[in-house]
């Protein structure tokens, strides 16, 4: 791994450590507030059609939904493993490990495309196949299902870029912890959105 | 346990808190169900953002930062709800 | 033998890459400050069509369709491109480093992106004014916005989206160089408030911003693909988008006056060359508004078809909001009392925010009860509410500021005759503008209408001759301030004999702000006692 180097405007690299993590997690705030006006929306549309969002629930696809859950928590942990393996100065196994955690997420987005050719197959896709939209309320419904999806799958995207970067920096040994760990932190970012999502958008079906 | 050892632990409590979430989707909890769905939910967020974010090893500072946009949002959420739910009871 | 360090961060490089590829954040102060003069002149020319149309009652200068995009054009370029940058990045970008003893921002490159970024958002808001604008009003009210409006609304949006990452970083950047990069004893008790105001105001970046990025998106998505979350046609809530939009548009009124007050507080304090009178309280009153702040939001909303409760619980939280900027007008009048006052421009600015803050503030306490507001709101009575506290309070310490720390930037002193002038001019020209909207408001005239009742013509008129009084007296500045940069007397470390540690370093400051790293022993504000004092 390469070793930090200290830059202006710092003194001593303890701080400048800091710092970085410290903007890092500023950043994350800022992501949260970001998926946060999408959840505002979808708490307004539950409470003034609880039925028909229920029903909407329904007509997702809860296993796909599951399966994605899980791989993204994986990713998470092969990520969090990867970090372990900066800091015990393994470049190699970081590279491995977030290669894999990008395979997983690239499987998430193939599961998550799935799902939307599904949906649109099965007319629940607001505006290019929506036979199947029984109730406006189920079309905001669905129009926020795609919204937010689509957000993440952006977010993951930009995630997937950056393991996979960061994983060729790591083979040719030019990767700082400071980075990997960095990197780390948007991707398990991305996994809460989604632990957020998923039952926001998959879990309010009907017992 | 090693760090490995801790992490993987974790992500196992991770797929049983998943499990249950699914699981309790199907059961007859009447209003609790958005609760009980949300509170595992926190709770992944949470063991993801104390061990695989790190939040164990951080100074308070960062812990804050981290946090503070959650309470943050919350204020969002409970006001918008507040007044869906209040437009309701008439004057 | 090699040369000797170049005394002046100005003279540090004279090519356009040393400008434009800089990381120096003083030198990314005066790349923001080009920015926002260039867009305070576009947004006051759309101002001007305002009030030139306002002089008769009848449509005869714009069409209906171009009044409206005049008055949407001049709410977008004031907030997001003038208001919202103006005092953070041009003198926070400056000055925090320097206050606090450090030699850069924490993120000196990521400083340098915000830039690029305002300017890119920059560069698509001219593509939409020079495509004609659009008339949705610069608060993008949906479904006229999502579904109905014409123009370029789609990159109106993104210009302003695009805008609030500048914004975000730029929280990022403050609150983690205020946090880490003090320099060694200098500790939170002993900062200027300045600094205290611009952390407030960067929580707020950071934590508000994000929403109206999202809530534009939405609407964007809304108009591109006819999603119908805010279309009532398709069983959405127009009303949502308004929750969600001034969750943001709120506490961003706060991002704009908080960066003022702290400056104030530092005008006040050098004027009087006295220590400021309850220092936590001004501290904790800046965090105070900052998080009150964020739960008020609903007070734009009395008349939308929100609640009966949650309009009373917003009036009530609104009308606790003001309590803390009140305190800091007490606060600034107590330090001003047998205080030891030079009246110089900076102290001229510095008492016009006074007086101006404390009526728009008044006007807003009205406004924050449910009963007045019912009445007065949509007229021209909040037009002059938030003029007041934006113009006269933002814009008013704006120059102050530009007054005050001109010498540290430029290394060069103004001519302190037209400084005054400049002043009183424009405190004169505002309330000639703004007050008779006060009246007019009352009267019932509504805004974002070009007809009026002839009654109305004579409180227009005076309105608009006061803006172009207003117009002189913000030009003045131009004039004689560029006159300074190269025939000003050359102005040595501290003219002002103010405390803080910008004012230990040379006129203009090095590269790195210090030639020797400062170490901090005093509180702030530290003026010696005066003789009365005893």
């Amino acid at each position: 791994m390469r070793d930090p180097e200290l830059h202006e405007p710092f003194h001593d690299l303890a701080r400048q450590r800091e710092t970085d993590r410290f903007g890092m997690w500023l950043f994350l705030a800022s992501e949260i507030m970001l998926f946060g006006g999408i959840f505002a929306a979808s708490i307004g549309l539950r409470v003034v059609h609880p039925r028909a969002y229920v029903a909407a629930s329904q007509a997702l696809h809860l296993w796909l939904g599951t399966a994605n859950t899980a791989v993204l928590l994986t990713s998470s942990l092969l990520v969090a493993l990867a970090v372990e393996a900066a800091k015990s100065g393994r470049p190699k196994r970081v590279a491995w490990l977030f290669i894999g955690a990008a395979l997983l997420g690239l499987a998430f987005a193939a599961i998550k495309g799935t799902e939307y050719w599904l949906e649109y197959r099965e007319g629940l896709m607001p505006g290019l196949s929506d036979a199947a939209i029984e109730s406006g309320a189920q079309r905001l419904f669905m129009d926020l299902y795609f919204v937010s999806t689509g957000l993440h799958a952006v977010h993951l995207t930009i995630g997937v870029v950056l393991l996979l970067t960061l994983a060729a920096r790591a083979l040719a040994d030019k990767l700082e912890g400071m980075t990997a760990s960095n990197v780390a932190l948007y991707w398990h970012l991305v996994d809460i959105v989604w632990i957020f999502l998923f039952p926001t958008l998959y879990l309010a079906r009907p017992a | 346990m090693s760090a490995t050892a801790r992490l993987v632990v974790v992500w196992l409590a991770l797929l049983v808190l998943l499990s249950s979430t699914v699981a309790a989707t199907f059961l007859p909890l009447g209003h609790l169900r958005s609760g009980v769905a949300y509170g595992i939910a926190a709770a992944k967020a949470g063991l993801v953002l104390w061990y695989f974010m790190e939040l164990r090893s951080e100074e308070g500072l960062t812990r804050l930062a981290g946090l503070a946009a959650f309470g943050w949002i919350a204020i969002l959420f409970l006001m918008v709800a507040a007044d869906y739910l209040a437009r309701g009871w008439g004057f | 033998m090699r040369d000797p360090q170049p005394l002046s961060y100005l003279d540090a490089g004279h090519t356009l890459k040393s400008w434009f590829l800089t990381t120096d954040h003083k030198r990314i102060a005066i790349l923001y400050l080009f920015g926002i003069t260039f867009f305070f002149a576009v947004g006051a020319v759309a101002a001007a069509l305002i009030r030139l149309d306002l002089l008769t009652p009848a449509p005869d200068l714009l069409t209906n369709e171009g009044y409206n995009r005049a008055f949407s054009l001049h709410g977008i370029v004031m907030v997001w491109f003038f208001l919202i940058p103006s005092i953070p990045n041009t003198f926070g970008n400056f000055l925090i480093p320097l206050m606090i003893g450090a030699r850069d921002l924490a993120f000196p490159r990521l400083n340098l992106a915000s830039w690029y970024i305002y300017m890119v958002a920059g560069l698509i808001t001219l593509f939409v004014v020079i495509s004609g604008g659009v008339d949705t009003g610069w608060t993008f009210y949906t479904p006229l916005s999502s579904v109905y409006a014409n123009g370029h609304v789609v990159a109106a949006l993104t210009a302003v989206l695009v805008s609030g990452f500048s914004s975000i970083l730029t929280g990022i950047n403050f609150i983690a160089t205020i946090h880490k990069l003090r320099a060694p004893g200098m500790t939170w008790g002993r900062l200027p408030l300045f600094i205290w105001s611009h952390y407030a105001t960067s929580l707020i970046l950071v934590l508000a911003t994000p929403v109206l990025a999202i809530t534009l998106l939405l609407v964007a998505a809304e108009r591109v693909l006819g999603l119908g979350i805010f279309d009532p046609r398709l069983g959405g809530d127009p009303i949502l988008f308004q929750n969600l939009f001034w969750f943001y548009s709120h506490p961003a009124v706060y991002i704009m006056i908080l960066p003022a007050i702290g400056v104030v507080s530092e005008l006040v304090t050098a004027s009087a060359h006295k220590r400021i009178f309850g220092y936590w309280f001004v501290a904790y009153c800046s965090l105070a508004i900052a998080g009150i702040g964020f739960l008020v939001w609903g007070h734009h909303m009395f008349v939308a078809g929100q609640s009966i409760y949650a309009s009373a619980m917003f009036s009530f939280l609104s009308v606790a909001v003001a309590v803390p900027s009140a305190i800091k007008v007490y606060n600034w009048t107590a330090t001003l009392y047998k205080g030891s006052i030079s009246w110089d421009a900076p102290m001229l600015f510095a008492c016009g925010f006074i007086g101006l803050f404390v009526a728009g503030g008044l006007t807003g306490l009205m406004l924050a009860m449910l009963a007045i507001d019912v009445h007065v709101t949509d007229t021209y009575f909040v037009v002059a509410h938030f003029h007041y506290i934006m113009v006269g309070g933002a814009v008013t310490a704006f120059f102050g500021a530009l007054h005050f720390w001109w010498p540290k930037i430029t290394g060069r002193l103004y001519p302190e005759a037209w400084g005054r002038v400049a002043a009183v001019l424009i405190f004169v020209g505002f309330n000639f503008t703004f007050f008779p909207q006060f009246m007019l408001g009352y009267e019932g005239m509504p805004r974002r209408y070009h007809v009026y009742p002839p009654e109305f013509q004579v409180l227009n008129v005076m309105s608009s001759l006061g803006a172009s009084v207003l117009a002189v007296g913000y030009l003045l500045p131009l004039g004689y301030l560029i006159w300074s940069l190269f025939s000003g007397a050359r102005a040595p470390a501290n003219p002002w004999g103010a405390t803080g540690l910008e004012w230990t370093t040379s006129s203009p400051p090095p590269p790195h702000n210090f030639v020797t790293q400062p170490i901090v022993t005093r509180p702030a504000y530290d003026y010696p006692p005066l003789s009365n004092e005893g």
